[in-house]
């Protein structure tokens, strides 16, 4: 009787360990190759980001973005070098994980996809950028915004996002001259894009003469943050500055309406999402304030185009970084007719000469891969929902115009920013 | 306690004041609350069996899951929020207390005379098993609370507390105290406690083992989905891999006060929850800005580390020779 037992007790230990092998896979679904006529070409194009995870809505929205990208592109026909061509995505989960977003960029390389839109967190994109760079396929980041990405000397890490060299400037200029913050306490999710925007501010309120009361740290997977609010609380800060996502920023906003804390808060782009509002719900949200580089979605060139084709085929609201997405691929498809040519060692460097206009504005990088004139917004939650306060443009004329909402400022060097 | 007077030298020093102590302690309480009860499963599995649950941890998280699917089923409906909070209660109750005593017959009542490390690993197993059942059935994502709770804040000295948290202390402190009376005054707890000090005697008198045991595995499980819906009304998220480091935390609470012994989990946690508060807010002081309050997690198993070398059963245990 035991020895059954023991068997028993075995298969389903092993059963255990193959239904944790089998969950962590995402068995990618490739579109059936050979229906397509014999002189189409499939080329595939990888996209990798957290599609499981506290952060999966805002992988899952990149994704989508893409693949709506790809449906345009291949609904519209490509030809290039008078080759028809297909597009045919590869999606691959991170789950925001540094090691395995290594381990996904091997496995998009070994796939033999010739450009890759992704990751999603710097700390996913900087360990990834490696294997691409050594593979030589070209990388746009829709969203990592953490300066070593690009500084690493590699020549196929580019981004459509302006970096956090600019955001925390901005956000600490807005801290210093909009709101008059005199007392700030910051936070950061000890990731490295957490961790570098924090420092980037910090940085700037402290040059602004601003006197930062605590510096703390949480990580990526809190949930508690009543003790570090605590003490905060004890230094009367006027405002908290939270470098980290949106599964931390609505709980910690919330546990501050909890403790009585009436500082004012802000974040980066990893929390201007609308699942923040969701999760500190509406009362505690209101007036928090985050970046986001790029320009509001209503005053992008193909705004609200693109939101309207987005919420028709995938029956969800853009969450963030869609819209960067859906750009990414038709550099890499304008780059491809450029060069003439599929091959990433030879279209690789039209990439670094893309001079387009998406739907998110004008696209070209600087020597570095970082996008040239990126806008930084702010905005502010009012009523449930994210609220357009001010638009910076680094140089260079301002392109959109502003939008006709009352809210919205014009963007230029020195917006003038609506009032609370 | 030793961070405590410390914390209170610095803290006249520093002119945070002591309603920023009062409140870490205030959190510290509340979360020791939830280890508490968390711990109290672990410490009566291990009184009875000799084994370490790892699978508890993740029982509480699929009670805490289960609470939160039920509440957002009410949410919207015209049932007041006590009633659904009481319903979602039971669920998440009973869903646990069928899982543990299935748990037991299937996992480890097999291997109850087989050698100690094959019902250790069963229950990692289990532990892994729970998680990625309840991945496929909730996903993978965070599960939010619906806004259903609104509560009410006081200030005291100061510091400002929730009436949840009130709620939540004196409902674990309630528990405590009625798993104690329980177990002291009634046929049922003395059965168990017979079993717990050796169970072929126990057998031999006339106790029926395995009811004993199954029975341990049920009050250990509801306590825990009490927990569960504590941490979820609290905290307003749920998700699979919640109870990984609730379980190894509450765990080494259990370990703390001492494993084996009701009382140990209870101080245990308590004093684990506080230590953690304390430790968050007070190690940048402490340490001159060199650590911050992400080592909390680090500070609190140092402690553990520390007072298992000089006290090995725990706080409150005994020194017993046969059980390791």
């Amino acid at each position: 009787m035991n020895r059954i037992q023991s068997l028993a007790a075995g298969w389903l230990f092993a059963a255990a360990l193959i239904m944790q092998g089998c969950s962590k896979e995402e068995p990618p679904k490739p579109a059936p190759k050979a229906e397509a006529p014999p002189q189409e070409t499939v080329v595939k194009i990888g996209v990798a980001s957290p599609l499981t995870g506290p952060q999966a809505h805002i992988g899952i929205d990149i994704k989508n973005g893409v693949q709506l990208a790809v449906d345009d592109a291949n609904a519209a026909g490509i030809t290039i070098d008078g080759k028809k061509i297909k597009l045919e995505l590869v999606a691959e989960d991170d789950e925001a994980n540094p090691t395995k977003a290594a381990t996904v960029a091997q496995k998009l390389v070994d796939a033999k996809v010739v450009a890759v839109v992704g990751h999603f967190n710097s700390g996913a994109s900087i360990p990834a950028s490696k294997i691409y760079s050594d593979a030589g396929i070209p990388q746009i980041s829709p969203s990592s915004t953490n300066p070593k990405y690009t500084q690493q000397g590699f020549k196929t890490t580019f981004r459509v996002v302006a970096n956090d060299d600019q955001q925390g400037p901005v956000d600490g200029k807005f801290a210093l001259e909009k709101l008059k913050a005199k007392n700030i306490a910051v936070i950061d999710d000890s990731t490295a894009y957490g961790q570098g925007l924090a420092d980037t501010f910090e940085a700037t309120v402290k040059a602004g003469g601003a006197k930062v009361a605590a510096r703390e740290h949480t990580t990526d997977k809190d949930t508690d943050f009543k003790a570090i609010l605590t003490k905060i609380k004890g230094k009367k800060p006027d405002l908290i500055f939270f470098g980290g996502i949106d599964p931390q920023a609505g709980p910690m906003i919330k546990q501050m309406g909890e403790l009585g804390i009436k500082a004012k808060f802000m974040g980066g782009d990893g929390i201007q999402t609308p699942n923040f509002i969701k999760l500190a719900g509406d009362a505690a949200a209101e007036g928090a304030m985050a970046s986001m580089p790029g320009l509001p979605k209503d005053q992008m060139p193909g705004g609200m185009k693109f939101l309207e084709k987005f919420k028709a085929k995938f029956n969800a609201d853009v969450e963030l970084f869609a819209p960067m997405g859906y750009d990414a691929v038709f550099v890499f498809i304008e780059a491809m007719k450029r060069a003439k040519s599929t091959d990433p060692a030879k279209f690789l460097a039209e990439v670094a000469k893309t001079d387009y206009k998406g739907v998110i504005g004008p696209i070209a990088f600087d020597d570095k891969g970082d996008l040239k004139n990126g806008p930084v917004t702010v905005y502010a939650v009012k009523g449930g929902k994210w609220d357009t306060m001010e638009v910076v443009t680094p140089g260079g004329a301002p392109e959109a115009k502003p939008a006709d909402a009352p809210a919205a400022a014009e963007p230029a060097k020195a917006a003038e920013p609506a009032k609370k | 306690m030793q961070t405590a007077p410390a914390g209170a030298v610095l803290l006249w020093t520093d002119g945070s004041g002591m309603d920023i102590f009062l409140q870490q302690i205030i959190n510290g309480l509340v979360l020791g609350s939830i280890y508490a009860l968390v711990a109290l499963g672990y410490t009566m599995v291990y009184g009875i069996l000799g084994l370490i649950n790892f699978a508890h941890g993740d029982l509480v998280m699929v009670g805490a899951l289960v609470a939160l699917t039920v509440l957002q089923a009410f949410f919207g409906s015209t049932l007041p929020v006590p009633l659904a909070i009481a319903c979602a209660t039971l669920a998440a109750m009973l869903v646990c207390m069928a899982l543990g005593v299935t748990m037991e017959r299937v996992a480890y009542r097999p291997l109850r005379r087989a050698p100690r490390l094959a019902p250790l690993i069963t229950a990692i197993g289990v532990s892994i098993l729970l998680q990625y059942s309840a991945a496929l059935v909730w996903s993978k994502q965070y599960i939010s609370l619906p806004e259903i709770l609104k509560p009410e804040q006081f200030t005291v000295a100061g510091a400002t507390f929730t009436d949840l948290q009130v709620f939540i202390f004196l409902l674990a402190c309630g528990l405590m105290a009625a798993l104690l009376w329980f177990i002291k005054h009634t046929r049922l707890g003395k059965a168990m406690r017979a079993t717990e000090q050796n169970a072929d005697v126990a057998g031999l008198m006339g106790i029926d083992i395995n009811r004993i045991v199954a029975f341990t595995f049920l009050l250990g499980s509801a306590l825990g989905a009490v927990a569960g819906v504590m941490v979820v009304l609290y905290y307003g998220l749920g998700h699979y891999y919640m109870g990984f480091m609730l379980g190894l935390k509450a765990f080494t609470a259990a370990v703390l006060g001492g494993i084996g012994k009701v009382h140990g989990a209870m101080l245990g946690g308590l004093l684990l929850g506080l230590i953690e508060s304390l430790a968050s807010g007070y190690i940048g002081d402490l340490t001159g800005g060199v650590l911050g309050s992400n080592y909390r997690d680090v500070f609190a198993f140092l402690v553990l580390v520390v007072v298992l070398v000089f006290r090995p059963s725990g706080l409150i245990g005994e020194r017993s020779g046969e059980r390791a």
